[in-house]
């Protein structure tokens, strides 16, 4: 899952070049914007017709990506450097990619693992990935220790 | 505005926000220890009536309140979830701890 780098990015490059319709939304690194960001997206995508349980976990889904840059990208100090949350729209699938360049992940696969948490003093569960994870079809995470993660993710939306 | 906590015969009732997520996480810990600390809490009820959206910072919530009063045999229960808030916790790995009641 966090292999063929190069696969990922030029995937995401090239299914964005048929895509319906696409947003982007730059964010402070706030906690309060969590809520903003995965709103917008679940705005966004009510023009694919979700059902109600779908747009759910979308927003589950964005709001863990989010929160992951906020505490743990940037360690939850805000600053200048943004959150970008980008999403497009392609035949009955939404794309998103959640982006930040913070401090990265060292280890992506013990990061991933249910339960695992870095920030255990803050109650973090360890359960976001997980939960990106359980709700969209596709998951894939690149980070780089000292410049950023990226997470992309995509959920076939109707037609189940 | 409705109250946060309450406290009656040794139970401690969090009325849950609208929007459980990591923004709000903080102010719900902070808060509900400061009651557990008292000495007079050993349950703990989350009233989930009016909240519409979590993510696993509310997990992390209810987690960390069990982790405190389990040790004194204290019993965690999550009340009037609605089915979105029920699957969340159940995906958690929590049903094994905590009881769901209407």
């Amino acid at each position: 899952m966090v292999k063929q780098k190069e696969a990922w990015s030029n995937g995401w490059q090239m299914n964005q070049e048929e895509a319906a319709n696409r947003m982007e939304l730059r964010i402070m690194p706030l906690s309060e914007n969590e809520s903003f960001a995965r709103v917008a997206v679940a705005a966004f995508m009510t023009q694919l017709d979700p059902t109600l349980e779908e747009v759910e976990d979308v927003k589950t889904a964005v709001s863990e990506a989010v929160t992951n840059s906020i505490i743990h990208g940037y360690e939850n100090k805000g600053g200048d450097k943004p959150v970008i949350i980008e999403a497009y729209l392609t035949h009955r699938r939404i794309h998103i990619k959640i982006e930040d360049r913070g401090v990265g992940i060292d280890d992506i696969g013990r990061a991933m693992e249910p339960l695992f948490t870095t920030k255990p003093e803050l109650e973090r569960s360890g359960m976001g990935f997980a939960f990106m994870e359980a709700f969209m079809d596709e998951l894939h995470v690149e980070s780089k220790q000292g410049r950023g993660t990226v997470v992309y993710m995509s959920k076939q939306i109707g037609g189940q | 505005m409705e109250k946060m906590f309450m406290v009656k015969d040794g139970w401690l009732t969090i009325t849950m926000p609208e929007e459980m997520d990591h923004h709000k996480a903080e102010e719900i810990r902070e808060g509900a220890d400061d009651y557990l600390l008292t000495g007079k809490v050993l349950h703990v009820i989350f009233d989930f009536s009016n909240t519409k959206f979590m993510d696993s910072s509310g997990i992390g919530v209810i987690a960390g309140r069990y982790k405190k009063v389990s040790c004194y045999g204290g019993k965690v229960v999550a009340a009037h979830a609605n089915s979105r808030i029920r699957k969340i916790i159940m995906l958690s790995g929590l049903t094994d701890l905590i009881e769901i009641v209407d």
